[in-house]
């Protein structure tokens, strides 16, 4: 698999370290309900098809990124930097 | 008393040369991390022109010379290679020291394409990787930031903690592409 970073183009995976389901974007307020918290810390959705997922470029320039991709076809269909979609949603 | 004596980052490991490649050590005097502040990048590019001559490199590219070179290194970062920053930069960006953080190398001579080509999951070629262009990419097993510096010489940065594994990874690449002569 190759991903895309926004900075340094096209890339081997073996650059990338795998964090997980893009949800730490979407922190519930302090104040939010139990169910909310356990949504976000524990429950992840297993989808067979569109997902994303954040990706670190450890072996690189060190940026977050949001990498969405079909986990039936294997296509990567979008690489974002993290904090752009942070900013862009703030 | 004791007597504490300094050493380079690959003192004892360097020169090398293999083939018509060449491994040398370079010294820098000193490596400093600028980043710039947060929305600043065009005000700290400004005064590291009017400080150091050089404005921010664009994401994977480096200016300067082998005096005072600025390698991009990140997002908004890039490592100053050579002088002491001005302090002036202070303003819009944020340094930190970095000097004895970083073994130094530069891989020169005909074949320096093809020993990297054993070693880096990237396209290096002079096709595609000019003079002026910058990578932060793997060797081996290692982060490394890699610029090319001349039409057959590339600078080599890597973690000082990691420099024998550097010149060992890189040796013995040099002792392969020699070998088929």
């Amino acid at each position: 698999m190759r991903l895309t970073c926004p900075h340094c183009g096209e890339r081997d995976l073996r650059e990338f370290y795998y964090q997980g389901d893009a949800v730490a974007l979407n922190r519930p307020d302090p104040d939010a309900t139990d169910v909310e918290w356990d949504d976000y810390v524990h429950n992840r959705d297993n989808p067979a098809g569109e997902t994303r997922d954040l990706w670190y470029h450890e072996g690189g320039c060190g940026a977050w990124i949001v990498v969405t991709r079909n986990t039936v076809t294997h296509d990567v269909l979008c690489t974002e930097l993290a904090s752009d979609l942070k900013e862009a949603s703030a | 008393m004791v007597e504490l004596r300094a050493k380079t980052p690959c003192e004892g490991l360097l020169p090398l040369s293999v083939g018509e490649v060449s491994l040398t050590e370079e010294l820098p005097v000193s490596l400093s991390m600028v980043t710039a502040r947060a929305g600043r990048v065009e005000a700290c590019s400004d005064l590291l022109k009017s400080a150091h001559g050089m404005a921010m490199p664009k994401p994977n590219r480096a200016t300067g010379t082998t005096e005072a070179r600025a390698v991009w290194f990140g997002r908004d970062q890039v490592m100053l290679v050579g002088p002491a920053p001005s302090w002036s930069l202070k303003n819009e960006a944020t340094l930190v020291d970095q000097s004895d953080a970083w073994a130094v190398v530069k891989l020169e001579g005909a074949g320096a394409e093809e020993v990297l080509a054993r070693l880096v999951p990237i396209d290096l070629r002079g096709a595609t990787f000019k003079r002026g262009h910058t990578a932060r990419t793997m060797l081996g097993h290692m982060t490394v930031s890699i610029t090319r510096v001349g039409e057959q010489a590339f600078q080599i940065m890597a973690f000082r903690s990691m420099a024998k594994t550097l010149v060992h990874d890189l040796q013995r690449a040099m002792e392969s592409l020699a070998a088929r002569g």
